[in-house]
């Protein structure tokens, strides 16, 4: 259980919507998304998205970026070869950038698109010329459409009964998207039609967008949106592109109709905040998607949203913060004169009736936010549901902006809480008497040293007041003990009204401490979100003196060991080694050698002081060479044990012995019965 | 006085009897008596350093010991059975003896070799 996090973000359960509208953040994206470094401006649509995002949003073009464009433009232009796309995407750069084109550019650039128009199969090539045609005319005025109401039939012949579009005649997929390019094409249609269409076909068209917004899909936060399922992946869009191709068709339609569009003004609001919800966008056509649409939106002629935000949503009871409330338009500009009300305040999850009475805030003209005055004295800490309502001034302006009605914003109200009182204590268990007591400042630095046994217990206590001077129970009152041997237990402090106090009772805790004693390490920690003095606190220590454990006691739980401990260094091995024999000093071991030869010295001796003789030796050839082979595999023999001593083994002594032995038995047995028959024949003669 | 020096001569009489007694005994039988002596001397000698140094590789001691005193022991088997005057191994030609005494020694140091280590 890690104390240290005492900040939680809040959770918004109902359908509290809070947008805020386009801000400096947005401009700042916008110019680092599009910078030519970003590598976005190769093609002229990302050139065009470019110019068309800074435009709106009022960042000064650079000049090196509109000389760029103006190249690519007059390019795209004057040569014949260049896609409809791009001429399409050449002339929408230039009704911002506003490049010099001559008029033989021009003549070439009308006779084209009319022969695209007449040439039109599918609905990008109506979309691309029409709308090339209607920025001509922008610029250069007399651009008129030769067969507007059949034009406007061919189009119209790609609608679906869904309220969807097809994209062309060969692809059955139908999509919200390709019903905004529809839209805006004959949107560009109606203005160039002369002399004037059918109105009958343009109130088939209302009848049309109705049925597309069936097709809306909605956000748990309010938010409305356009999205396509379609079979076929990679053509797919997304919502934000789709819905800005519906925005772009229904703002380009309804400014070029005087039929009110029976679309309720809510869906418009809905529209805003999806786009407003996104924030900043990271990706460059999705910010220009944003832009361009939110930029539709702002000046629409079906119905303008008004956006209420809040610059902070966490005020300061302490501090004395100020709750301001703004109210813009879509891009952050002024709202016509209105009045915020705030309708209520309720604490957050509750249904109880409303703290503060219905008010108006005050406008202060300098910031151009609405303030309220003073926090209500019945708005003590805690989190609550602040109720605003928008009140247009004009009757009028009702039928051009949508305010949504009451809006819930969830405000977290924080403060100082005031702990006083804290102390310490142990506590003599029977009599409940105290032996030792001492004060705590929770707010400074502590170091407490308190010993107590078994029989004792520990009482911590303290009182908790609202700035407003009433009872506050936190998150988090919590006081964890902690043993040398890391060992931890982490104890609720409970509380009646104001005062918090927790008591220990060692007798009862001692099983649960495994019988540990030792030294015990406290800290204190008390916590809320809305308690900007939380605290987490090491308070001091307790030698705590608990009895031994029993038998069957429970062991406390192994302590987390560093994972990679295990590959450290493990603990030196000492071997012991049999200390060696003590050999004797090699001048006597040679010595005695030496002495063991001398009784082979006397025995020679001996046998040349008896007069020994080889008398006995044969004399004749044969037995001689006998003789002479057994001395010799005698000596054989012996040798062959020194050197089975030195380096052989038993078996190849063995087989070496093996051989040997059989010489020296035929040799023997030889020499040895001549010697017997010779001896045999001396005695008897 | 008497009965001191008459021992004293005892022994003295005694001693030269059996140097004389000795002195007749054929050359053969002197040779295996004095490699008898060699053999008991080189075992002595290996006891008086054992007795000095410590018996640390005791198994070579052993090996050295029982050898001199294994051959001593095949020298007096052979003594026995060489004795013209022992009526006992009258049939047995000497040669055949010490064909016996070589090979008993040839095994007992076979085994000596293998246990010295």
């Amino acid at each position: 259980l890690d104390l240290r996090f005492f900040y939680f973000f809040l959770s918004i359960c109902e359908s509290a919507s809070f947008f805020q509208p386009i801000s400096d953040s947005h401009r700042s994206a916008a110019v680092e998304l599009f910078s030519p470094d970003h590598g976005s401006l190769k093609s002229l649509e990302e050139t065009y998205e470019a110019l068309r995002t800074f435009d709106v949003l009022g960042i000064e073009k650079k000049p090196d970026v509109t000389a760029t464009a103006c190249r690519l433009v007059s390019e795209t232009v004057g040569s014949s070869s260049s896609t409809l796309k791009n001429v399409f995407y050449a002339l929408k750069a230039n009704s911002i950038v506003k490049c010099k084109i001559n008029d033989k550019a021009y003549q070439g650039i009308i006779t084209r698109l009319n022969a695209a128009v007449d040439g039109a199969s599918s609905l990008p090539d109506f979309y691309y010329s029409v709308g090339g045609l209607v920025l001509v005319k922008g610029s250069k005025g007399d651009v008129h459409l030769a067969d507007a109401d059949g034009i406007f039939r061919s189009v119209k012949a790609f609608r679906q009964s869904d309220g969807r579009w097809r994209s062309s005649s060969s692809n059955p997929e139908s999509s919200a998207f390709a019903a905004g390019i529809a839209l805006e094409t004959l949107a560009g249609v109606v203005s160039l039609a002369s002399p004037e269409l059918d109105q009958s076909l343009i109130s088939t068209l209302n009848n049309d967008i109705s049925k597309l917004f069936d097709s809306i899909e909605k956000y748990d936060d309010g938010a409305l949106y356009f999205d396509d399922k379609l079979v076929d992946g990679h053509d797919h869009q997304g919502p934000l592109a789709t819905t800005s191709s519906v925005v772009r068709g229904l703002t380009a339609f309804a400014a070029v109709t005087d039929e009110r569009l029976n679309i309720p003004s809510n869906k418009i609001l809905g529209l805003a905040n999806f786009f407003l919800g996104i924030g900043v966008p990271g990706d460059a056509k999705d910010l220009f998607n944003q832009i361009d649409s939110l930029a539709c939106l702002e000046s629409n002629r079906v119905s303008i949203p008004l956006i209420l935000s809040l610059p902070s949503t966490v005020l300061s009871v302490t501090k004395e913060d100020l709750l301001q409330v703004n109210v813009n338009t879509v891009l952050g500009s002024n709202a016509p004169p209105l009045t915020v009300k705030l309708v209520g305040v309720f604490t957050s999850g509750s249904k109880a009736a409303s703290l503060v009475e219905s008010q108006e805030l005050v406008f202060d003209d300098g910031t151009g936010m609405y303030n309220l005055k003073n926090l209500p004295k019945s708005i003590d800490v805690g989190s609550y549901t602040f109720v605003f309502e928008i009140v247009l001034h004009e009757l009028e302006h009702e039928k051009i902006y949508i305010t949504g009605g009451q809006k819930k914003v969830p405000i977290f109200v924080s403060g100082l809480i005031k702990i006083e009182n804290a102390e310490i204590a142990v506590l003599d268990s029977d009599l409940g008497s105290i032996e030792t007591q001492k004060k705590l400042d929770l707010a400074g630095q502590n170091a407490v040293s308190l010993s107590a046994n078994h029989l004792q217990k520990l009482r911590v206590s303290f009182k908790l007041t609202t700035p407003h001077g009433l009872a506050f129970k936190p998150h988090q009152a919590l006081l964890k003990l902690r043993h040398e041997s890391k060992v931890e237990h982490i104890f609720v402090v409970g509380n009646s009204g104001k005062q918090f106090e927790i008591v220990l009772n060692f007798l009862g805790l001692v099983e649960k401490f495994f019988y540990l004693s030792g030294r015990y390490d406290i800290e204190l920690a008390v916590g809320d979100a809305v308690m900007e003095n939380s605290l987490l606190l090491a308070i001091g220590h307790i030698e705590l003196d608990l009895p031994e454990p029993p038998e069957k006691a429970t062991r406390p739980p192994p302590q987390p060991v560093d994972p990679y401990s295990r590959y450290g260094p493990k603990a030196e091995i000492t071997h012991i080694f049999r200390a060696p024999e003590k050999r004797p000093p090699k001048e006597l071991s040679l010595a005695f050698l030496g002495l063991t030869f001398l009784p082979l010295l006397g025995f020679l001796i001996g046998l040349l002081l008896l007069g020994v003789n080889l008398k006995n030796f044969p004399s004749n050839a044969v037995p001689a060479t006998f003789a002479t082979l057994f001395h010799v595999s005698i000596g054989a023999v012996l040798s062959l044990y020194v050197l089975f001593w030195l380096k052989l083994d038993l078996f190849q002594t063995l087989k070496l012995l093996g051989f040997l032995g059989v010489i020296l038995v035929l040799v023997g047995h030889r020499v040895l019965s001549h010697l017997a028959s010779t001896s045999a024949k001396l005695k008897s003669a | 006085m008497a009965r001191t020096s008459s021992s004293k001569e005892n022994a003295q009489a005694l001693f030269h009897s059996l140097r004389s007694a000795y002195a007749a005994t054929p050359v053969n039988l002197k040779i295996i008596d004095l490699y008898v002596g060699f053999a008991a001397f080189t075992a002595l000698i290996q006891v008086v350093y054992m007795a000095s140094v410590g018996s640390f590789p005791f198994n070579s001691f052993l090996s050295g010991v029982l050898s001199c005193v294994g051959t001593a022991v095949l020298a007096v088997c052979l003594r026995i059975q060489v004795n013209k005057e022992n009526k006992e191994f009258k049939d047995l030609p000497p040669e055949r003896a010490f064909a016996d005494f070589v090979l008993c020694n040839l095994v007992l140091h076979l085994v000596i070799m293998n246990f010295l280590g």
